[in-house]
Parts: structure tokens; C-alpha cells; sequence
């Protein structure tokens, strides 16, 4: 698929406001509002356009399969820091779309940190640049960061370009028997530390924390640390990145952000705990009001990540926003898609 | 589209209605008053406002606005002035909204490392107040004494440290903002990962056209306990840009990795006295941090990376003092400068690091062409140039001169794969130049953002985003990547 079939398709949706549903591996298909709309598959626009190793940087069409483009990267012994789920078969227009970010997040940022430009084809099917291939570029409003978790509601990225980084030269994960509140405790003490931690996950009883960097530094960290030496981590933090680990496998899933201090919240069901404490996953059917009241009392978000689509047409997939936010997003929304037509409701339902 | 004509405000009038929002001594009218916010750290560029507003809390920021709202007012934000592409220049028919008195440091919270300041709080002062709790605020550009955290957030300011550490962008989590019409949107949050669409990165950069920060929430990040730099010289300087280029390739992401050329280091070091190798065509500093071990692990690679790039001199920095001294000369580098030439005009460009050679070589060239002197310090690591052009402001013609040949290194910079600016902003220095970065559907897209939180145009108006009616007039064609396309001007 080229990029002037992808144009042509979304001119012909803006023409008789056609809505149309974005598509690319269709791997993240749970997540945000119901589907709806006509598909339009992007999976065919793929390959990577340029990977420049010393630069830095990787850019390439949004049907590029995340695996192919870090299959690339390895081969210069370098990743995608951030860690994003490539679930089966994950495209890089979806990763950015989506902006989901995985284990590494709190070390190395999130999807949006590592997005230095992207190809985007608007809601009237112009064809816009914003960002580029450098690291550092301020001209002009930071729009390719705003695309990146905007889930295709402001236009098909067509291209984009992610900042790559050195993989670390050693790695090794320590386990530690603790209870959600220690860990939260010790997972923010280390935090405030010049410690290589690189992820960190807990799940019923138990905290893994992955050390990345120099082979001293890891050393050094780990007898400083203590706690006992995991077999087999790379495996594992494999599974917790594709939520293959059975503390994803609930019906009903709950995805709460939360300052890394927040207390435990009042509510039950959880599961894991990542990203130095912000990040805590909640099983089973719970109130979305509580949950989000709960999780509003620490200035965080709670947002229900895969449901049963009889719980996703009853509740708002994320925590609504505030009038005044809502009305910018609506203009905003409005701005790149005048006539409403990409994956509507995907994001809220008002847009 | 064609630029909004505001019909001008009456100063009487303008006065008055302030005079009802804000104390007697949060408002400034008076000449001599207004003289000291005429420009920015970009001096060729001055402007005289209508009025000065010092709004001591939020409410009277919001008055301010809501009244500059009703009577169709222009409003230029203000922090400490530092900025170096006149973004915080007046305009002549409006008022300049200094944040000074909004300078204090709200909270530190140790544990969830993260600090709540006001925008008037100077950058290196957040990094004072968290050194107790053995953290620090990482972005630290050049005028970080000076500089305030409004200031960055509205140029994302970066720093010799960014290519590890991030930009302002990345270490910010929530501002508080309030609209041209008073309205205050809380954005981000402590928590990651706000939900709806990043208006955090659309703001943080937006050069004071989307609204005027209160607060700013940043991380903090523990401070290393060691750092060192290495310093290497070289013949040759693409010799120095390949050693930049292998240091990535060998997988190594330094702290900071910055390089001066020869007329940099001999402007420097009468004033600093670094101890640079004055024959060095270019030299490089390699900051590595960490801890003892990894530090030692990293320079011994470095160490080993730039012997093989054919580097003639390496120096590791053997205390902290060394190691301060080393860096004093490429933080002074704009003040020396200063000191051998009556004026100079920093440039910002940023490319790819790959044709450093090639841009220092034009430079080389437009020196000849225009007569006039460059001397280059450069952000190696993320491919931030900062060519200094050395000019005389009393001699006839030369601040012509200096700005026509800045204008070429920018859209060299484009024309190489890069961008006219890399931290410095657009503000008004560079606006021109925005036309040949961006086509005009792109900048239709700026100008349908910022209606989005100003429809009147009113914040910091005429900057940032030029008009579709001003590149008609400059007439340069959109340049992308070596690639030309014709923008659509037969409209205007």
C-alpha cells in the first residue's frame, strides 16, 4: 500500500464522511473505545525507510511489523528503550498510536519521549511532517509527541521516526519476598537512588527488579541489593512486556497510573505492580466510578484496558475528561479531522 | 488566511483597565520603567510594550488576561529575559506579563522525586533546593543560573546534558496553565501517562502562544555520584565529528558529549584558561556519570574509541575541579566570544551529526563571503550547532551581514535533515526561517493549534509561527531534505 492509496482512501472518507477504523496489526484491538467504522488496513504500508545506527534514529511506514524493525536495531546491538508490546505481530503506526510504553518506561520514557517525527495523513488527507530524523528541534509545536497515544483519532500515521538506544551491556534481575505496600516503599527508595534499575514488577508476594548498564555498575547494585538472582529473567521480562505473565490473564483488566508514592488504593483485585510504583494493574469486575475516585484522590487515572465488550459499551475506556480539557480535545480533534471521521470513539466517545 | 489587523488599544484605556486588576506596584507604564523589558537575550531585536504587568498570584495572571481578552490586547509572557531568539520581545501595541514575582519553590518531595515551582523560579535553583535530598532537576542549559523553569517549558530548553538526560519535555509531568481568557487547565499530572491526547508536549515548547504557565511539576532524578570528562583533540574536524559518531556506534550514550572548534577554544581560553590544546583544530569533551565503577568502565571504552578515531591528545579529568574547569570554557563560550568581538549572533541549528563536516566547511565558506568571523561550539552528542558569528552593531551594514548569513546556516540546516533550531525557539529571530522548514499545509495546522487556546491571537502574537502572508514575502521555497517543494502561494 503507498502512501498516495492512503491519501486517496481518507480524501474519499472526508468526502462522504465515511468514518473509518485504522488498522494496522489490529493486535491492540481490546484497547480504548468499541470499533467502529469502516476498516482501513495499513498493514501493507511497511518497511523501514531509514535506520541510521550513529544517528540514532529509525524511521519507518506504520505497517512495519515492531519485531522487523527490532530485529534491525539488534543487529547494531540497539532497541526500542521503551519497550512497547509487540503482541502478535504489533505495527510501529499502532505502537505510536497506541503510545503504550513497557517495563523500561520509568528508567528510559515513555513511547511519546522517543517520538522525534512523524508522517502524518490528516483527516482531509494532507499530508503534514512534524518532528524529523535529530534529537533536538523546536520549531514549531511539538505535534508528532501530540499524535503518539492520540489512537489514530488525529490522523494515519503514515511514517515515523523513534529515537533508538544501546542495549545495556549486562543485565541481571534480583527477586525479593515482599507485600504490595513494602514494595511500593522500596521501589521508591531505590528510586531516589544512582541505581541501574531498569524495571521493576510485583505480583503476589513477590518483586522482581531487573538492573541494566555497565557490568560494574549491575555488580556493584546487585550486592548492594541483595535479594536473590533469577534464573531465566530475560524470558520472563518477555512476558510481563507482552502481558503473556498471568497477572494479565483476567477477563476484565484495570490499568491504574498513579504517583509512584500513592498508597494502596481502597479498592480489590490487584495484580502487579510496575514502573517504580505508577503503574498497578486491578483484576475483575470493580466499579469504574470507584476505581477512578480512588484513583483521582492521588491525582492519577484509572483506565479499563480489556473488558468483555458487555462491560466496554457501558463504561469509558478512560477517565473522562474535565469540561475545559474536553472542549480543547473536541477543537483539537476538529483541527485534524474537521469532518470526524478517524476511529471514532476510539479514544472518547464525544469525538 | 491573512494576519488578524487588532485595532490598536488605547494606552489610556489599557492602563486604566489594568489599574483596576493589579496593585500600583504590579503595574509599570512609564518609559524609563519599560525601557529594561524592551528585548530578550537576543539584543538586535527590541520593542517598547504599552505596559508591564507583575502579577504577584494566579488571580491577578487570570484578570490580566481576561481584560487583555476583552479590550483585544497582544500578551507577551516574560521570565527572567534570557532567551536568545527574542520570543520575549514586546509588541509595540501590547503588554509584557512578567512572571518574576511567581519565584518560589512550592514543594520538594524526596520520595516521590518530583518538585512544584512556580514559573519564576530560577533552573539551578531547583537543583540547589533538591542537592539535600541528593537529587537534582537535569535539564541545565547554559544560563541555568538565570533562566527560569517558565522560560524552559516555553522554549523546551535543553542543555550539555540532554542526550542522556532529556529535554525539558522529558522531565517535566504537569503544568498549570491559564488560557487568554482566564480559564485554568490543570495538565499532566503526578501519575504517568495522562489520559485524551498530550497537551503536555504540545505545550511544553509553544513559545507562550497557547497560554501562560503558574506551576510547573518536574522530576527530579538522583545525582551521580561521579562524573568525569574526557578531553580529546584533534587535527582535523571530521575527524572529531567520526570520534562522535563511533562513540554512539560503540554503544555508548555519554552524559555529555560537546565539541569546539579552534576559533572557540582560542576565544576561551585567555578567559577561562581550561587548559585546551589551542592547536587542535577541534576539541571534545566526554562526560561519563555513573557510579565509580561504571564510570570507570565507560571512560576506559571512550578512552579506547577516540585513541582508535585518531585523536592526538586525551585527557580524563582527575577531580571535580578539573572536571568543572574543563567545562567552565564551553559554558563560557558565549562570554568569550563576547569579549573578542563588540557583537555576536548565535545560531541553533541542529543536523544530523554525519554532515558536521560538511556544515562546518560552508560555514567556512559564508565567513569569506560575508567577512565576517564564526566560531562554532556544537552539542555533539544530539547534532546542536551553535555557530557564533562575530559582528560589529555601530558598523554600518555588518548586523545585515551577520543576520543573512545566520539565515543561510539555518536553511543549510534544513537542507541537510535538520531543523532551524534545536532549544533557542523560533521566538522572532527565526520566524522567516520557519517558512522554509515548514510547507504551508503544516503551518495552516500550527495556526488551527493555537486557535484551539487563542482564537484572537493575542498571546505572544507575530511569533513562533510565521503568517502565511510573511514567507509570501520572503519568497524562500519549503526545503525538505534536499528535496524542493513549491509552496502554494498563488493565494496571497
Amino acid at each position: 500500500m503507498t502512501l498516495d492509496e492512503i491519501v486517496a482512501a481518507i480524501r474519499a472518507a472526508h468526502a462522504g464522511h465515511t468514518p473509518l477504523r485504522l488498522r494496522g496489526a489490529g493486535s491492540k484491538d481490546f484497547y480504548g473505545g468499541l470499533l467502529a467504522g469502516e476498516v482501513l488496513e495499513l498493514a501493507g504500508h511497511r518497511g523501514i525507510v531509514d535506520y541510521e545506527p550513529t544517528e540514532l534514529y529509525v524511521t519507518a511506514k506504520c505497517g512495519t511489523p515492531l519485531a522487523e524493525i527490532e530485529a534491525a536495531l539488534a543487529e547494531y546491538g540497539q532497541m526500542l528503550a521503551f519497550e512497547p508490546p509487540r503482541f502478535a505481530g504489533a505495527t510501529l503506526g499502532g505502537c505510536v498510536a497506541a503510545g503504550l510504553s513497557g517495563p523500561r518506561r520509568m528508567q528510559a520514557g515513555a513511547a511519546r519521549d522517543f517520538v522525534l517525527g512523524v508522517k502524518l495523513v490528516d483527516g482531509r488527507g494532507q499530508v503534514l511532517s512534524f518532528g524529523g530524523q535529530v534529537m533536538k528541534n523546536v520549531a514549531g509545536y511539538d505535534v508528532s509527541r501530540l499524535i503518539a497515544g492520540s489512537l489514530g483519532t488525529l490522523g494515519v500515521i503514515a511514517e515515523a521516526t523513534l529515537k533508538v538506544l544501546p542495549k545495556p551491556v549486562a543485565e541481571t534481575t534480583l527477586e525479593f519476598v515482599c507485600a504490595a505496600d513494602e514494595a511500593v516503599r522500596r521501589l521508591n527508595d531505590w528510586g531516589g537512588q544512582p541505581l541501574p534499575v531498569s524495571a521493576a514488577f510485583w505480583h503476589e508476594g513477590r518483586l522482581w527488579l531487573r538492573l541494566s548498564g555497565a557490568a560494574a555498575a549491575v555488580d556493584a547494585a546487585a550486592r548492594k541489593l541483595g535479594g536473590k538472582t533469577l534464573a531465566d529473567a530475560g524470558r520472563i521480562w518477555e512476558d510481563i512486556r507482552e502481558q503473556r505473565h498471568a497477572a494479565f490473564a483476567a477477563a476484565v483488566l484495570w490499568r491504574v497510573a498513579l504517583p509512584s508514592t500513592a498508597p494502596a488504593l481502597a479498592v480489590d483485585g490487584l495484580q502487579a505492580i510496575e514502573w517504580g510504583g505508577a503503574l498497578r494493574w486491578y483484576a475483575g469486575e470493580i466499579d469504574a466510578a470507584t476505581i477512578r475516585a480512588a484513583a483521582s484522590t492521588t491525582s492519577g487515572h484509572a483506565t479499563l484496558y480489556r473488558a468483555p465488550e458487555s462491560l466496554r459499551c457501558r463504561v469509558d475506556p478512560f477517565t473522562p475528561l474535565p469540561p475545559a480539557l474536553l472542549a480543547l480535545h473536541r477543537r483539537l480533534k476538529k483541527v485534524f479531522d474537521p469532518a470526524g471521521i478517524l476511529n471514532p470513539g476510539r479514544l472518547y466517545a464525544e469525538f | 488566511m491573512t494576519p488578524v489587523e487588532t485595532p490598536r488599544c488605547d494606552p489610556a484605556t489599557l492602563h486604566r483597565r489594568l489599574r483596576n486588576v493589579l496593585p500600583p506596584h504590579c503595574l509599570l507604564v512609564e518609559d524609563e520603567d519599560l525601557r529594561p523589558y524592551e528585548c530578550d537575550g537576543l539584543t538586535a531585536y527590541r520593542e517598547m510594550p504599552l505596559a508591564v504587568c507583575l502579577p504577584e498570584n494566579e488571580g491577578q495572571v487570570v484578570d490580566v488576561l481576561r481584560t487583555c481578552h476583552q479590550l483585544g490586547v497582544p500578551v507577551v509572557a516574560r521570565g527572567a529575559g534570557t532567551g536568545l531568539s527574542g520570543g520575549a520581545m514586546p509588541h509595540a501595541d501590547g503588554v509584557v506579563l512578567s512572571l518574576a514575582r511567581f519565584n518560589r519553590i512550592l514543594k520538594v518531595d524526596r520520595d516521590s522525586r518530583t518538585a512544584v515551582v512556580q514559573p519564576g523560579v530560577r533552573n539551578l535553583a531547583v537543583s540547589e533546593a533538591a542537592a539535600p535530598f541528593g537529587l537534582y532537576y537535569a535539564p541545565d542549559p547554559s544560563s541555568q543560573i538565570a533562566c527560569t523553569l517558565g522560560g524552559n517549558v516555553a522554549e523546551n530548553s535543553g542543555g550539555v546534558h540532554c542526550l542522556k538526560y532529556g529535554l525539558t519535555v522529558h522531565n517535566v509531568l504537569r503544568i498549570r496553565m491559564v488560557s487568554i481568557e482566564g480559564e485554568i487547565f490543570e495538565i499532566g499530572s503526578g501519575a504517568p501517562d495522562s489520559p485524551g491526547y498530550d497537551l503536555l508536549a504540545l505545550c511544553i515548547g509553544s513559545e507562550g502562544l497557547l497560554g501562560v504557565v503558574t506551576e510547573v511539576t518536574v522530576k527530579l532524578v538522583p545525582k551521580p555520584e561521579l562524573a568525569q570528562v574526557v578531553m580529546a583533540s584533534f587535527d582535523d574536524v571530521a575527524q572529531a565529528g567520526d570520534a562522535v559518531a563511533a562513540i554512539i556506534a560503540a554503544g555508548i550514550i555519554p552524559a555529555g558529549l560537546e565539541m569546539m572548534d579552534k576559533p572557540a577554544t582560542a576565544a576561551v581560553e585567555p578567559f577561562v584558561k581550561a587548559g585546551y590544546d589551542l592547536d587542535a583544530a577541534a576539541i571534545l569533551l566526554c562526560e561519563s556519570d555513573g557510579t565509580p565503577e561504571e564510570v570507570a568502565e565507560e571512560i576506559a571504552r571512550v578512552r579506547a574509541v577516540l585513541t582508535g578515531c585518531g585523536a592526538r591528545d586525551i585527557r580524563v579529568s582527575q577531580s571535580e575541579a578539573e572536571r568543572l574547569r574543563f567545562w567552565a570554557g564551553r559554558k563560557a563560550a558565549f562570554p568569550a566570544v563576547g569579549r573578542i568581538t563588540p557583537d555576536y549572533y548565535c545560531m541553533d541549528g541542529t543536523i544530523p551529526r554525519k554532515r558536521l563536516a560538511e556544515m562546518l566547511a560552508a560555514i567556512a565558506t559564508m565567513e569569506t563571503k560575508y567577512g565576517l568571523r564564526c566560531a562554532n561550539v556544537f552539542h555533539a552528542g544530539d547534532g546542536n550547532l551553535h555557530p557564533l558569528i562575530m559582528y560589529d552593531m555601530s558598523l554600518p551594514g555588518d548586523w545585515e551581514k551577520a543576520e543573512a548569513f545566520g539565515a543561510e546556516i539555518l536553511e543549510l540546516s534544513v537542507a541537510l535533515g535538520g531543523s532551524i533550531t534545536g532549544e533557542h525557539g523560533v521566538g522572532i529571530e527565526k520566524i522567516k526561517q520557519m517558512c522554509v522548514q515548514y510547507t504551508t499545509p503544516e503551518l495552516e495546522t500550527f495556526h488551527a493549534v493555537k486557535a484551539t487556546f487563542d482564537d484572537k491571537r493575542l498571546l505572544n502574537p507575530e511569533k513562533a509561527i510565521p503568517s502565511l502572508h510573511r514567507c509570501a514575502e520572503y519568497g524562500r521555497m519549503h526545503v525538505h531534505r534536499g528535496e524542493l517543494k513549491f509552496p502554494d502561494l498563488e493565494r496571497f
